[in-house]
């Protein structure tokens, strides 16, 4: 009997700026059907993580493993091409383009022909049908639909935050790194993203970076704690949260914080 | 690298109106001026090509290049030497020939250049215009600093471009040409592709997108229409320099889309009229007492153009904009 | 190439280097700390050009000519940052562009209207107007020389005061977080006035001393800046020490270069810019 392969593996990842590790032989496996949270405090190392990942910064050492195939030091567009998205911490959309324009923008990123290629110079952007179909699904899913003519930069926070989830959904992958999707996110809203985050945990593999307890222990299958940019912790949320050095270095402080509100 | 700048690509029906009017004016200007203002508005509609050439690059895609002229002087040359010295060319091989070997230069130096990100961006396309500039300048095989002589419009055939009145619609249809092509780039997935590049590279990458590839494409389509453009500057003043291909040219380009306002084609035209209107208009002031102030041209240029970065940063249509959303809502 | 003929191209590439660093120095702080492109720089060459020239003979003596005009340049730099860049910190690159590129059109007519058009020898001065023999026939003018000395001078006196000084240390510091250093009581509007400043003087220096060799003529600025902005893409914006060896390096290329293959001498420097870019598009010592 084969092993099962989780989607997504890293390997002693390290990432060294100068003398500092921010990270420092992590490992992580994402599967399919679960959400993999990763916790820790501020500078411990998670959005480098995410970076690593996607492909924004090239690790110095490990490896990445996507679907099998070694993914360290590719472009962060061969990595998403191969069905890898991730979402941002610091919103990261197209402010002057309306919400429906950013995300079927993402979708186009599935079907553009070759920029040199005088065709796609001379169509109708807008008039593109399987591109529209995956802009119209993404933005059902993120709840969006009725904000389609806004102003991305004139939306709300927790709008451009559901916008910023829509047009990484746009894209269609199966691996999902979103880091901190609640952030300055109201109770509602808050509420809705994790109905979201859980249906699509159905059909993806999930990393989840996030700061708000409530929300970790209600969707995560996997808890990482990293402090300092290593690993801690790595193992069912209820383990996670009974180990007295998780508690002692990162859940006991944080125990008495106000979670992820703006 | 900076605060985007928000751009006007859809354009009102005000704006719209304004084209078509202008569009007629030019299609009625032949024969109702002058053949010597018929060769200055030939001209402008020349470097309205040009300037809309430099928008793709600039007010679509957000790559600023101080070495457009470059692009725009090679297609001049190109038909400078392919034109032999006792009979014309025919259109349908210089023409493609001028505006290939643009696209071809734009290919090579975009590949070299594109991968630059901000600042270094401007200052390496403005080092290798200066190359090619220096290429031509320093090579007497080349024409160096005298340039060269065209003495034959290229043969179209069945229409004659050595008459000025037919030089001057071909330059019109040209124009037109490049203008509707332009807009219809500007909304196909590649035009969106390249705003996305405008507004925020780094998502797109993130969201799959080829940037490098598509700011190349980019680069060398805004090459070739340069090239187009040079070609008729060629064919029209029957001379070509190395100047076509200087520092000048290109930042004159710039302050061309800049004026009329960028990213939607229409600013450019408006822009490089405009500023070729004042060009003229500062370099006819008269002398006043011992001062002669039209030979001091560059002074009320260099004044101008501060000005209009201090006070009026998105242009002639950028100011047009304001009024109107002043008078429809009362605030910006 | 026999070794005196070596030595002398070798030492006027180190002179020509060391020219261009006075310039790339300035430009590449000044982008480097306050994130302005300035494409008039050249056009404080051409001032310390000219001044050099019109106070010498003013004032008889060309080391006066010096210290006056340098003053008279950091004076005119500051007053130019102070009513004008300093508003331009946070602007689009373009808008800087197309503000430098402005003053340079007005630069260049003040220029005309203050001393002509015409071209102008400068003098070089007695004290330094010798040649020291190499061989029977050649010699290396003691003048070049000089100009060497003084532009390692300034540059060793540059890196004192940018890794020794507590203002060197104030610079970097906004260099690297502005915010935070003026969080910190640290002055950062006279932190900018004096990189400006520095550069500005640095500039125009360059153009005083280079004067007498090359001659003074209209838009002398431009040919330099372009070289300029070569050997600060080369080294890397932001870095002092990547602006030396590039510019260093361009004057060997360029020298050798029109010595060596003078048809294609003129490209040399951009195929070592191309080459550079293919390598590392962020220069050599980008921080």
């Amino acid at each position: 009997m084969t092993e099962r392969q989780a989607l997504l593996s890293a390997r002693q990842l390290t990432k060294r700026f100068g003398g500092l590790a921010a990270v420092n032989e992590v490992n992580v496996d994402l599967w399919p059907g679960q959400i993999h949270a990763v916790i820790g405090p501020n500078g411990a190392g998670k959005s480098t993580l995410t970076n690593l990942l996607s492909g924004d910064l090239p690790p110095t050492s490990g490896s990445i493993t996507l679907n099998g195939q070694d993914i360290s030091g590719w472009t962060p567009e061969k990595i998403s091409r191969h069905r890898l998205g991730r979402s941002y911490q610091k919103t990261n959309i197209f402010r002057s383009f309306s919400v429906w324009d950013n995300v079927r923008l993402a979708a186009q990123s599935r079907v553009q022909p070759s920029p040199f290629n005088p065709a796609g110079w001379l169509g109708r952007a807008a008039g593109m049908q399987a591109v529209n179909e995956r802009a119209e699904r993404a933005i059902e899913l993120a709840g969006l639909q009725d904000r389609r003519h806004t102003t991305a930069g004139a939306a709300s926070h927790g709008e451009q935050r559901q916008l910023e989830i829509a047009m990484t959904l746009a894209t269609e992958p199966v691996v999902l790194l979103l880091d901190e999707p609640l952030a300055g996110m109201g109770v509602m809203e808050a509420e809705r993203m994790v109905q979201l985050l859980l249906r699509l945990k159905r059909d993806h593999a999930m990393m989840l970076v996030e700061h708000d307890m409530d929300a970790i222990f209600a969707l995560a299958d996997h808890l990482t704690v990293m402090v300092n940019g290593q690993v801690i912790a790595s193992d069912q949320p209820e383990r996670v949260r009974a180990d007295p050095l998780v508690q002692a270095a990162y859940l006991g402080e944080d125990a008495s914080e106000e979670h992820g509100h703006a | 690298m900076s605060a985007p700048q928000i751009h006007i690509e859809t354009l009102p029906r005000s704006i719209q109106l304004v084209l078509l009017l202008g569009l007629i004016a030019l299609a009625a200007f032949p024969f109702v001026g002058s053949d010597f203002y018929m060769g200055m508005v030939n001209r402008m509609m020349i470097l309205a090509i040009f300037a809309m050439s430099l928008d793709l690059l600039q007010g679509v895609t957000g790559l600023v290049s101080l070495g457009h002229a470059a692009y725009f002087g090679i297609a001049g040359y190109a038909l400078a030497f392919a034109t032999p010295a006792n009979e014309a060319i025919s259109l349908y091989a210089g023409l493609p020939l001028a505006v290939g070997a643009s696209a071809l230069a734009a290919l090579v130096i975009g590949f070299l250049v594109v991968r630059t990100q901000g600042i270094y961006f401007i200052m390496v396309t403005m080092a290798f215009a200066q190359m090619v500039f220096y290429v031509f300048f320093d090579n007497k095989a080349l024409g160096g600093s005298d340039g060269l002589f065209l003495n034959f419009r290229p043969d179209a055939i069945v229409f004659d471009l050595e008459n000025k009145r037919v030089f001057y619609f071909f330059t019109l249809g040209c124009l037109v040409a490049v203008y509707l092509f332009l807009r219809r780039v500007l909304w196909s997935p590649f035009g969106r592709a390249l705003a996305g590049i405008r507004v925020n590279e780094h998502r797109m990458r993130a969201l799959g997108f080829g940037t490098f590839s598509h700011k190349l494409a980019a680069f060398t389509l805004a090459g070739a229409l340069a090239g187009l453009a040079g070609f008729l500057w060629a064919a029209q003043t029957g001379f070509v320099n190395p100047e076509l291909m200087g520092f000048h040219m290109s930042a004159h380009a710039i302050m061309m889309v800049i004026l009329g306002g960028m990213g939607n084609f229409a600013g450019a035209i408006l822009g490089a009229f405009s500023f070729e209107m004042l060009l003229h208009v500062f370099k006819d002031l008269p002398t006043v007492g011992e001062f002669n102030m039209g030979k001091h041209w560059q002074m009320w240029m260099g004044l101008f153009i501060v000005a209009l970065i201090v006070l009026a940063p998105r242009g002639i249509l950028g100011l047009i904009q304001k009024a109107l959303s002043h008078k429809e809502t009362g605030h910006d | 190439m026999d070794f005196v003929n070596f030595l002398i191209q070798l030492l006027n590439s180190v002179q020509y280097g060391l020219l261009l660093f006075m310039l790339a120095a300035g430009l590449t702080l000044i982008f480097g700390i306050m994130g302005v492109v300035n494409l008039a720089h050249g056009s404080f060459y051409m001032l310390g050009a000219y001044l050099a020239w019109s106070l010498a003979g003013q004032l008889g003596s060309f080391t006066l000519a010096i210290l006056v005009g340098t003053a008279l340049s950091v004076a005119f730099g500051l007053v130019l940052e102070k009513l004008l860049f300093r508003h331009f910190y946070h602007r689009d690159h373009l808008d800087q562009v197309l503000l430098t590129f402005g003053l340079i059109y007005v630069f260049e007519e003040l220029r005309s209207m203050l001393w002509g058009d015409d071209v102008h020898g400068v003098q070089i001065p007695q004290a330094l107007s010798a040649s020291i023999a190499l061989t029977d026939t050649l010699s290396y003018p003691v003048y070049r020389l000089f100009m060497s000395g003084v532009c390692l001078l300034l540059a060793l006196g540059l890196y004192l005061l940018i890794s020794k000084t507590r203002l060197g240390m104030k610079i970097r510091a906004g260099a690297f977080n502005h915010e935070m250093t003026e969080a910190l009581g640290v002055n950062i509007g006279l932190i900018h006035a004096v990189v400006f400043a520095l550069g500005v003087g640095l500039a125009s220096i360059a153009g005083m001393i280079a004067a007498p060799v090359s001659s003074i003529y209209p838009n002398m600025g431009s040919q330099v800046l372009i070289m300029c902005f070569v050997v600060v893409v080369i080294g890397g914006i932001g870095s002092v020490r990547g602006a030396l060896i590039a510019a260093l390096l361009v004057g060997l290329v360029d020298t050798f270069g029109k010595v060596l293959l003078p048809q294609v001498s003129g490209m040399l420097v951009y195929v070592l810019m191309a080459a550079v870019l293919l390598y590392k598009p962020e220069g050599l010592f980008k921080q």
